[in-house]
Parts: structure tokens; sequence; C-alpha cells
């Protein structure tokens, strides 16, 4: 009703604003113009596709072509049904993350403190805690994966006899549990514990930029406040929690998130890896693996809109713009 | 002058300045009052804690490092050797130079380099446009679009392996090249790019390859740190949109973008995923293909004891000659990684 009215009322005078408005805008879309012809022409015939091909086999004719023949939910209902590996591998892997995404975002938000504060040698373990976003990735973790045997040797001198590889780690869980027999903790936790302690080198690879994006707030938070808190006598474990969590917890809720995709998406992740197995198997495995991905998307959704939806509800945020 | 015990005695006085001797508390016990309470000990072992997690943390990115490279200087009979650690006994460089000659690792790299620099500066310089495009205007549809992005993101490679594959195979914008086609005036409905760098730039200069819609979110974060008045100042000026962008924004952002070039190079450097996709080609040069046992080597491997670990360190040292160009990247860039990152500013 008011934009009605306003439009009628004062037509020559506003539309010299508007058109100025309407330049801004359209410069605004000139800027992510790539991305709207990419998205559009590329991305989603991609997408419609891929979904389309989930529904469908491939019949590949010796001409070269090849042809859809429709078969309505067949492959979502064998990736549940008659895939012997995907529903224990898709638990495994769900089950693992709930492990992962607590450890990870922890890990860098401790590690991006410490990092922020004035330490010895600050700018050297800046430099080497950032190697791995640089280094680690794709083809060289996947090297890593298979590379227990090289690092047993160089710290043990073992040649692998399979019986060695049980006491390589950093922790076993042998020692543990005796430091923690007289706890009331399950046994289950000991695990986990010492999954988490043994895994910190793959930990370690995952969380760089969830620490860069960490210390970039950080950063941002104004000293002022910190002098303020100083001069009220407030102890460093009170400005932390009074000032520098709420003031970081929409970062939090970007980490969680970009945690949670980067762990899903990445090929390390034990879902990804059967999934890419899954394609390569002759008769219709490509199709199938489309659907088991498709049906692996809704789940990630799924747990990225329960999580932000949860943490988006105590996010503190300083200025609503 | 009235002189009692009170008073500081005067131990030599000039004109304008005077030094006087009273009783003080001896050095020692001050000193133990500075120091020895509770406050500064906390303050001693927390740094010192932080300090040795740190170290140990170190310890643990880079001793994988150290043990793949101790490793690649070593020769057959280290591996089988229970008295060799981390240095090798017998170092040699046979294991670089088979590798160098029998791999092809120049040509790899030079291939990879090709296309990994034209990707690395594409992402760099169009995601810049469009995190500066989603900052800084308002226009309708753009948190749609940016959701787009986010979207982009969150969809896995591999659910699209399939369709991207067919895709680039038969390349086709708006059924121009279908057209083509029913009217004769080409062979195929359309353009067969698989093992040509063209899907991966394609993808690139829209924004869309690897984790780009990361690289839109730090830009975005990092333009809406840059005050408004910047710009606004230059559109006083009498400087144009473009104009602004070209010559204030982006020398303004160039650690920032160094940070996101540095990303994207190197992310697609290593990539497994888009060169067993889009190069079927077997033996097609891209480094991923250099990671194999030299001919010459393989027959020393299958005779050595400790086969697995020798084979394993060979994999390795193709792992290192991969990186290492990275390496010397990442010396020089990380100045700016560090810097780029802390001025992005962002606040969520």
């Amino acid at each position: 009703m008011n934009m009605v009215k306003e439009k009628i009322g004062s037509a020559p005078k506003k539309k010299k604003i508007a058109s100025l408005d309407k330049r801004k805008a359209r410069i605004g879309w000139l800027f992510v113009l790539p991305f709207i012809i990419g998205f559009v022409f590329i991305y989603l015939p991609i997408i419609f596709n891929s979904i389309k091909f989930s529904f469908n086999h491939i019949i590949i004719q010796t001409s070269g072509g090849y042809k859809l023949e429709f078969v309505g939910f067949q492959n979502y209902s064998d990736a549940f049904m008659v895939d012997t590996g995907f529903k224990d591998t898709l638990l495994a892997g769900l089950g693992q993350l709930v492990v992962d995404i607590p450890a990870i975002v922890l890990f860098s938000l401790f590690i991006a403190l410490i990092l922020n504060q004035k330490i010895l040698g600050r700018a050297a373990f800046r430099a080497i805690f950032f190697i791995p976003v640089i280094l680690t990735t794709g083809l060289i973790s996947s090297i890593d994966a298979s590379n227990n045997d090289l690092l047993n040797h160089m710290t043990n001198g073992s040649i692998d006899t399979g019986t060695e590889a049980a006491g390589a780690g950093i922790l076993s869980v042998e020692s543990l549990q005796g430091l923690f027999q007289n706890m009331v903790v399950g046994g289950e936790f000991v695990t986990t514990i010492v999954g988490i302690v043994n895994g910190i080198y793959d930990i370690v690879n995952r969380c760089g930029v969830q620490m860069l994006i960490f210390l970039a707030g950080l950063q941002s938070i104004s000293p002022s406040i910190y002098e303020s808190c100083q001069i009220d006598g407030a102890s460093g474990w009170e400005t932390f929690w009074k000032v520098t969590f709420p003031m970081i917890s929409p970062i939090i809720l970007v980490n969680v998130v970009y945690t949670i995709i980067d762990a899903f998406t990445s090929a390390s992740n034990k879902v990804m890896a059967y999934i890419t197995t899954v394609y390569d198997r002759p008769n219709n495995g490509n199709v199938l693996a489309s659907a088991m991905s498709w049906t692996y998307f809704l789940i990630v959704i799924a747990i990225i809109a329960a999580a932000a939806g949860t943490i988006s509800s105590v996010v503190f945020y300083q200025r609503r713009d | 002058m009235n002189k009692t015990a009170e008073t500081p005695k005067v131990k030599r006085e000039t004109k304008n300045r005077i030094r006087v001797d009273f009783e003080r508390t001896p050095l020692l016990e001050r000193m133990r009052a500075k120091f020895l309470n509770f406050y500064t000990l906390k303050k001693v072992l927390w740094y010192l804690f932080r300090f040795l997690l740190l170290l140990g943390v170190s310890f643990v990115i880079l001793f994988p490092f150290f043990s793949k490279i101790s490793a690649s200087f070593m020769s057959a009979s280290d591996f089988t050797d229970v008295t060799v650690l981390l240095i090798p006994k017998n170092p040699t460089l046979s294991t670089y130079a088979a590798i160098i000659t029998e791999n092809g690792y120049f040509p790899a790299m030079g291939n990879t380099f090709l296309l990994s620099l034209v990707c690395g500066l594409l992402q760099t310089f169009v995601c810049t446009m469009i995190g500066y495009g989603f900052a800084k205007f308002k226009f309708k549809g753009s948190k749609i679009l940016f959701f787009a992005v986010i979207f982009t993101m969150v969809v896995p490679h591999s659910t699209l392996r399939l369709a991207m594959f067919m895709k680039f195979k038969n390349f086709d914008v708006l059924w121009i090249g279908t057209l083509l086609n029913k009217m004769g005036v080409t062979a195929n409905a359309g353009i067969n790019m698989l093992n040509t760098n063209w899907p991966l730039w394609i993808l690139s200069a829209t924004g869309l390859a690897f984790k780009n819609g990361l690289f839109i979110f730090l830009m975005r974060q990092f333009f809406k740190g840059i005050p408004d008045e910047l710009e606004e100042s230059a559109y006083l000026d009498g400087s144009g949109v473009f104009k602004t962008f070209l010559f204030i924004i982006l020398p303004n952002s160039v650690t920032m973008m160094i940070t996101v070039f540095m990303f994207s190079f190197c992310w697609q450097w290593t990539d497994t995923f888009y060169s067993n996709l889009f190069y079927t080609k077997s033996g097609a040069a891209l480094l991923p293909s250099i990671i194999k046992t030299p001919a010459s080597l393989s027959e020393i491997v299958s005779k050595t004891a400790g086969s697995s670990l020798y084979s394993s360190a060979i994999t390795n040292t193709c792992g290192l000659l991969i990186i290492f160009p990275l390496i010397i990247l990442y010396l020089f860039g990380q100045k700016y990684i560090v810097q780029g990152i802390e001025r992005s500013g962002i606040t969520g």
C-alpha cells in the first residue's frame, strides 16, 4: 500500500532517485554476472541432469551415445535395500562426524586463541600452522592416508610386521584405560578420547581454514573492549567468557557450518570414498552413485540446518544491520 | 636545612638533579615479592604451556615432512636396516633421479602449472568481483544469489560427477550446439572438452570451481569491512564504479587476493577429483600421473625385504616433488596469508 502511494504521490521527484538506485542495482548485477551466467547455464543444468540420472538407468549404445531408461525410485531403493555397504558406511560416517566436528572446531578455536596472544616466535608458529591448508590437500592427503608404515618405521625403526602397528599410535587404549580406571567414565568414552588423540595429525590438517577464520574474527574485536575489562578488574577467564566468546559466536556458527560442509564433501570422507567406488562399478554404478550422493546430500542439508538452527539461537550479534 | 632521621640523606646535589639515599627493602626481597607470587607463577606457567603446546603441534605438522624427506634420500638397504631411523646410512639421489626422468616430471609440472596458474588468476579475480558485488550493492535477488553461492559449496562434488562429465563431454550452452547440429553446420551436438583445460577454466571463470563459494564468502566479508566512505569519496571525485573498483578497491585488497590466489592455485595443483574426471586419457600429463614406481626401481623394490616401506617412500618422494614448487610459493606467500586473513575482519 505504502509503496503504491509513494509511487503515485510524487512520481517525477521519486523517479530520479529510483533510477539512481536502479543504476546501482544494475551495476551490482554486473559484478555478480559471472556467477549468474555460470550458475544458470552450467551449474543448474548439471544439477538437473544429476537428479535426472539418479532416476534413470543409462544404456550405453554401441555408437558411442547413451540412452536413458526411466526407472523411478529404483536407484534409491537399491542404495538402501540391495547395496550391502551403503547403509553401514553412511551410519559409520555420520558417527565419525559427531566426534570430528566438535573436535575440529574446539581445537581450531583454542589454537587461534593462543596464536592471537603474544608469544615467542608467533610469526613462525603461524606460518607452520597454515602449512597443512596449502600443502596437505587432495593428492597429498590421499598419499598420507596410505602412509602409516613409513611413519612407524621412522619412529620405531620397525619393519611392518603387523604386530607392531598396534602400539605405534601416540596413545594406546591400554595405557589410557589404566589412567581412567578409577574414574566414572565408560570404555566408549576412553576409546573416543584415544581416537581423537591419535587422530591429532588428521585434525590439525583439517582445521587450517577454520583457524584462519577464527584468527580473523579475534583480530576484529576492538582492543579497547579488553582494555576496559582490564581496568574494571576482570580476569582473563572472565574476559574470555564475557567478551571474547560472545563476540566470536557468529564465527563459531560460520565455522561449524564450514566444518560440516568440509567434512562431508572432502574426498577422504568414508561415505564419499564409498560412493566413488560405487561410481566405478559396472552395470549402472554411476547412476546408483548419483542416487546415493543425493540421499547423502539431503542428510547433509538436514544436519547443517539443525546445527545452524541450534547455534544461531545462542549467537550474539554486536550490531544488527 | 632541618636534618632529621626521617629525611633522606642527600648524596649528591647538582643544579637541577638531586640524588638521595633512603632506606629501601633489599633487592632480593623486592624481587621475591615481585616474581614469587601466585599471579606471576600462573602467568609463567600459562606461557610455558602455550609455548609447549604450539611446539608440540608444530612437531605433529612438520614431522611427516621430515620423515618423508629423509626417506626420499634413503637407498633400498636402509629400509631393511633396523638401526636406521631418520638419518639414512647410504644417502642416494637415485629415487629423485628415477622419478624425474622416468615419470615425466617436468612436462607434467609444466601442464599443471599452466592449468593452475590460469585457474588461480581467474578464480581470484572473479571471486573478488563477485564478493564485491555481494558486499557493496543492494539489488533485488542478491540474497537468493548468495544462497546459491552457499548451495554450490554444500553440494558434494561426487554428486555432480556423472552430470559434469556428460556436460563437458558434450559442452553446449543454450542449445546452440544442438541447433547448429540440426542445421547441419557441425557434426556433433556439443564440443568435447575432455582432456583439455577448458572445463576447469570455464568453471573458474564463473566462480564454480573447487571451493569458490568459500572464496566468495571470504571476499564478501573482507569488503564489508572496508568503509563505504572510501568509495563515496571516490564517487564524489568523479570516478565511476568500475574505475573505483579497479584503482581504489583492488589495490587495497591485494593481501586478501594473494591469500585467495594461494588457496586456489595450491588446491588446484594438488587436486585429484577434477583431474581424474576431465583427463580421461591414460597418461594425461598432469602431476597426479607421476605417482608410480619408476621402472628402474620396481625391480629393486620387489627384491627388498621391506618392500612396502620402500614403495611407500617412493610414493612420498613423488608427493614431495609435486609439492616442492608449492613449498617455495608458501615461503614467499605465508606472510600475506596471515595478514590477509587478519584484515578480513569477519564478523559473521
